[in-house]
């Protein structure tokens, strides 16, 4: 599988007067778990969203195996063909899943090979076939997505992303809407990706994920990347006062 | 008295007038559906100069009485120096009147619609064309299906007012009928249980549509 790296450098993300990303410096090594961890608010999700350009960053730059992502240079966006020739090579993985609930999971899968990759319908469908195999869904390809459970329509969503053959998956708080019996099922076809060699960024408040299957962990809090480094030093010696912060009230929310 | 012979008698003018009735709320509507959804697409663009026209377009469409809105178009027409058919002119009017809901119909299903439907699409790279064919307007049509019933069954009865430009729909052929029967009663009454049995169609009809598009 080729594998990509991304480079953000500098970047600044404003909603008005608010200030929701402070010049982010983070390196995504190609084929690597990147978890990002912080409380909420602090700018995770917003960060993540710049990489595919969802969230359209304000300075600084967002680099794709090289390639700047949406600006043609700073301060001039880049053609809407050209930023979707670019998406093409990221995947993406919702905190709500956001299938199509008008069609089943097949067509969910498919949409994208026939529309966007041109693949002819029969053919887009054997590898949509493929990619729920994949997740373990391969006998519930004609369900529509209000047939079927919370996890199972997350994995729908994984195998829509990864039947498009990317080079990099970002996952936007894939857990955080289901049941916490459904969150395994979820987190094991992610670990199988993770192994095959997929560059992974996950934004997750599954700290025991991210301690095991992560390369690397960055913690973010206010818009600040505060720290990056394995998960071994972000859980385990923590630099940064924050970060002990942040760790012992999940320690404390999380205990019984 | 109430009497059943003339009751059940008015039927066969009113139902020939039906034809009126029913011609002129379908085409209206029909002629409804494709102005308003230009009309929604002006108001959702990025263009100000659109989203204004469209604006003023419900504004005043949903401000004036349909009844008014007629007789200006019909009494206009002449002025213009054009020569409309009555029955081309009521639907013109019926429609544009009914684009303007339509519209509003259309952009509050599609606001609607949560954000990451859109998102989804846009993340695969999907063109915006094929956002809007495949994953916005499909789910906004379904939602807005019982909306689009009621606004059906609401120009079914609004066709009444064309009669004031002559055309012999339901309600101005029972009128005639009452005139020259004098039981006004009974002729109504008919025209009372035609409009009926054709809304009730009409909802039957939607029912139908809502059951085969759900989603």
């Amino acid at each position: 599988m080729q594998a990509s790296s991304v480079e953000i450098s500098k970047v600044n993300k404003f909603y008005g007067p608010f200030h929701a990303l402070k010049d982010v410096d983070l390196s995504i090594p190609p084929g690597k778990v990147t978890c990002l961890i912080g409380p909420s608010g602090s700018g995770k999700s917003t960060l993540l969203r710049c990489i595919n350009f969802l969230e359209e960053y304000d300075s600084g730059e967002v680099r794709i195996d090289g390639k700047l992502m949406g600006y043609d240079a700073p301060g001039r966006k880049m053609s809407g063909k050209k930023l979707r020739q670019m998406r093409r090579g990221v995947g993406m993985v919702f905190q709500q899943f956001n299938l199509w609930p008008h069609m089943t999971a097949l067509q969910n899968v498919a949409e994208g090979l026939i529309r966007v990759r041109g693949l002819p319908k029969s053919e887009a469908e054997a590898r949509a076939t493929d990619a729920l195999r994949k997740v373990g869904l391969a006998d519930k390809t004609g369900n529509h997505p209000a047939r079927l459970s919370g996890g199972q329509q997350q994995r729908v969503a994984i195998a829509r992303a990864i039947a498009m053959e990317p080079q990099l998956m970002l996952f936007d708080e894939p857990t955080s809407a289901l049941d916490p019996e459904l969150v395994g099922e979820v987190l094991n076809v992610m670990k199988t990706l993770a192994s095959e060699g997929m560059t992974m960024v996950v934004v997750t408040h599954e700290m025991g994920f991210a301690a095991h299957v992560a390369d690397q962990v960055a913690f973010m809090e206010k818009g600040e990347l505060v720290a990056v480094d394995s998960p071994q030093g972000i859980f385990h010696a923590p630099k940064d006062e924050r970060i002990w912060n942040f760790l012992r009230t999940y320690r404390e929310r999380n205990a019984f | 008295m109430f009497s059943i012979p003339v009751f059940l008698e008015s039927f066969q003018p009113l139902m020939w007038a039906a034809q009126y009735t029913l011609l002129i709320s379908v085409l209206g509507i029909l002629l409804g559906l494709v102005i308003g959804t230009l009309i929604c697409a002006a108001r959702l663009s990025g263009s100000r100069l659109l989203r204004g026209f469209g604006g003023l377009w419900v504004s005043f469409l949903r401000g004036v009485p349909l009844l008014v809105q007629l007789l200006v178009f019909y009494y206009a027409l002449p002025v213009i120096g054009l020569d409309v058919a009555p029955t081309a002119a009521a639907v013109i009017c019926v429609g544009v009147c009914a684009s303007a809901y339509i519209s509003e119909i259309w952009r509050g299903a599609i606001a609607a619609l949560p954000r990451g439907q859109a998102e989804a699409a846009r993340a695969i790279g999907m063109s915006p064309r094929d956002t809007w064919i495949r994953i916005i307007l499909p789910q906004a049509f379904s939602m807005s299906l019982p909306a689009l019933v009621n606004e059906l069954i609401l120009l079914v009865k609004a066709s009444s007012l064309v009669s004031v430009v002559g055309i012999l729909e339901i309600t101005r052929a029972s009128q005639a009928q009452a005139a020259t029967t004098f039981r006004p009663l009974e002729v109504y009454i008919a025209a009372a249980c035609i409009y009926l049995a054709i809304n009730l169609c009409l909802a039957a009809l939607g029912r139908y549509l809502e059951h085969r598009t759900a989603v």
